[in-house]
């Protein structure tokens, strides 16, 4: 099926804009950009229908690429359901925020530039999906961190987004570090890499084996998904282009943690702690995201705090068992929270770069289309039924009440809080009296068609793709309990959000700031973020820096290295000083030097004959 | 005749010249007597060579005084030259002066 026509195109686009793009227009760079990735797409939908019900996994053998002694890894690409649906919400989203982003990026410079890295990105994520082993996976994992932290340093002559781009890159080495280890120690025990080989064997070996790995995986996953306690690099993430933060961090990279425990489960399904680990760092960390989001006045943090919080979900989704509803999550999530972002990425465009939200307010007139589809994904990130997030979210708390029901209390208050937020955003940006001064502009259609199609998606999309029902051979089969009080609990709480938001942002304005004085130290707190990044500077980023500059600078590098390397130097320089002393040029002086050795050497071979023979002969 | 010459009279005249070799080669400054001085001293050897060639009754020495001879005026001829051009280009034969590798 030519699996490998899939990731090759986007990196075609990415070579041919990479390397002309200087010199082509700005029509054609989108044209090939948008074009590769479109072409990408349709080859997906084909391989899709070429390859009927997919009930097994279709593996393509190109070719081996690492064999010594007992390592013998293969680069392959393999397509299952799973991969099914990454791979559309990958190729059919990013279509669509490629195409959104001629409008966006249309006063910006390098632009040749930005869209050479969304294809490259879209590369290496296809990589990533296809990967029919650990490695080949890996190397997915590392080509779209790299391309997040070019993307969040786009604007490098701002020194806030070069600093972000190292802290996403620095971050998810951490991150990184874990899924390495947790390599090493499944290629120890399982001699492979390899999806089918390890998880052929996964059954058969030990619950402190399995364990080890389902953690060390984890900790990879927590990094690249930005959950606690490595999520700081993301809110941060927003300093780069918005497209890039719908597409990267909020619908397809973040998100591959998720993917990559989901792909892991028959790892996961032997190690029950391991997988209790992951939903309570989950549902922990979708539950203080969520917090944060709620007083946070930059629009596009909200929705990063937002993007932190669903993740989050999407953890406790599989890390109760329920892979399916974890991933049915993550594709609902891709469609609504990418539009979201869109949708503020128009808002911003709007009004030439205001990302305050007090500044902004009654832009439902001045914008309406992005009022009309922002206000869709709302409805669908807040969980009102029947639309997309509904659907997902309420699969999501089932599974975590199966589990355990504290985390389906905390699941539905952090659903409250969720309605609250997003709709907070939206009534402090699209209602009330406009506070800014510059003059809003509706975006053009090149922009607003995206939002459209998402909208409707957002809209519809939890009804129309029923993934658990289409990954029911995939993953394990578990009774799903149909609970309708439950389900009326979360949407209750979603309802009372919505309606706490409108209450205090447009019935009674004044009320937002009396609130805030009242609870001074709770909003101070959450609007500081918890102070974690204050912590992480304290505690970790200060003592490392400290210590690297006084120890590992001055005191080894300078001391030890410069001074050995420096030192033998200096000898050779000492002894050379002596010895040039020698060398006068002077004929005669040499020549005494001559008759100085050959007396010296008939001396010693004198004695030495003496001492041999017991005498001359 | 040379049955009655002592073979220690060969040798100690070798050594003699090789000594007036090396003394003249270290004290003299004129670039044409210390390479006299070499010369002396490469017959000094091919004496003690010969000597103890006949001595021995091998012909090993007569040999090896053959080649010293030929090495003798090969360089006799470069050295020479190179003296020439020396006094050529300096208008010295000062050993003392001729001392650019310095520094």
């Amino acid at each position: 099926m030519q699996l490998w026509l899939i990731p090759i195109l986007p990196l075609a686009g990415f070579v041919i804009n990479g390397l002309l793009g200087r010199r082509l227009s700005r029509g054609l760079v989108s044209a090939i950009a948008i074009g590769s990735v479109l072409l990408s797409f349709a080859w997906v939908l084909k391989t899709i229908f070429g390859l009927g019900d997919l009930n097994s996994r279709y593996v393509e053998h190109y070719y081996t690429w690492i064999a010594s002694g007992s390592v013998n890894i293969a680069a392959d690409f393999a397509v299952d359901k799973l991969a099914v649906v990454m791979l559309l919400v990958v190729t059919g989203i990013g279509s669509l925020i490629h195409v959104y982003s001629i409008g966006y990026m249309a006063h910006e410079g390098g632009y040749y530039r930005f869209f050479a890295f969304l294809n490259l990105f879209m590369f290496f994520m296809l990589v990533l999906v296809l990967a029919s082993n650990y490695l080949v996976l890996f190397i997915g994992w590392e080509g779209v961190g790299l391309c997040s932290y070019l993307l969040i340093g786009f604007y490098f002559h701002r020194q806030s987004a070069t600093n972000a781009g190292n802290k996403a890159f620095i971050v998810n080495r951490i991150g990184d570090f874990g899924f390495s280890l947790a390599m090493f120690y499944i290629f120890k025990n399982f001699g492979s890499l390899d999806f089918t080989k390890v998880f052929q064997q996964a059954p058969g070996a030990s619950e402190a084996v399995l364990t080890t790995i389902g953690l060390l995986l984890m900790v990879g996953a927590c990094g690249k998904s930005a959950q606690l306690p490595l999520y700081v690099w993301l809110p941060d993430a927003m300093e780069g282009p918005t497209p890039v933060s719908a597409l990267i961090h909020a619908a397809t990279m973040v998100t591959a943690g998720v993917y990559m425990v989901a792909r892991s489960w028959p790892i996961y399904v032997h190690a029950p702690s391991a997988m209790n680990v992951v939903a309570t760092v989950g549902i922990a960390t979708a539950f203080f995201a969520a917090t944060i989001g709620l007083v946070q006045n930059d629009i596009k943090k909200v929705f990063a705090y937002s993007t932190v919080s669903q993740l989050g979900y999407m953890f406790v989704g599989v890390g109760c068992g329920a892979f399916s509803a974890g991933i049915w999550h993550l594709m609902t999530h891709a469609f609504f929270k990418a539009l979201l972002f869109l949708g503020a990425g128009s808002v911003i465009h709007a009004l030439s770069g205001e990302q305050d939200l007090r500044n902004m307010g009654g832009l439902r007139n001045k914008i309406p289309w992005t009022f009309l589809t922002m206000m869709c994904a709302a409805v669908a990130i807040a969980g009102v039924p029947p639309f997309s997030g509904f659907y997902s979210k309420d699969a999501i708390l089932l599974a975590a009440h199966e589990h355990a029901p504290w985390m389906y209390w905390v699941g539905v208050a952090t659903a409250g809080m969720t309605a609250f937020y997003v709709f907070r955003a939206m009534f402090l940006a699209f209602f009330g009296e406009y506070r800014g001064k510059e003059h809003a502009h509706e975006s053009p259609p090149v922009m607003l068609a995206p939002l459209a199609v998402l909208a409707l998606l957002s809209l519809v999309g939890g009804f129309l793709f029923n993934i658990p029902q289409f990954l029911s051979g995939v993953f394990p089969a578990r009774e799903a309990a149909e609970d309708n009080s439950l389900m009326l609990i979360s949407v209750g709480a979603g309802v009372i959000g919505i309606l706490l938001a409108w209450f205090i942002y447009v019935a009674k304005p004044a009320m937002a700031d009396s609130l805030a004085s009242t609870f001074g130290w709770i909003y101070k707190t959450l609007y500081n973020k918890y102070y974690v990044d204050e912590i992480y500077d304290a505690a970790i980023v200060k003592p490392l820096v400290g210590g690297s500059r006084t120890v590992l600078w001055k005191d080894v590098d300078a001391g030890l290295i410069d001074g050995s390397v420096n030192g033998v130097g200096t000898r050779a320089k000492d002894i050379g000083g002596v010895l040039r002393l020698l060398q006068s040029g002077n004929i005669r002086s040499y020549a005494t030097w001559v008759l100085f050795g050959s007396v010296v050497a008939i001396v010693a071979l004198a004695l030495a004959g003496i001492g041999s023979t017991g005498g001359l002969r | 005749m040379l049955a009655a010459v002592p073979i220690s009279w060969f040798l100690t005249l070798s050594a003699v010249l090789f000594a007036l070799g090396v003394a003249g080669f270290v004290f003299r400054r004129n670039i044409i007597t210390v390479f006299m001085s070499i010369e002396l001293m490469l017959n000094a050897v091919n004496l003690s060579f010969v000597t103890f060639s006949y001595h021995r009754q091998q012909v090993n020495g007569h040999l090896y005084a053959f080649f010293v001879m030929v090495v003798a005026a090969a360089e006799a001829a470069v050295g020479l030259a190179i003296i020439l051009t020396i006094f050529k280009n300096r208008g010295t034969l000062n050993i003392d002066d001729v001392d650019s590798m310095k520094n």
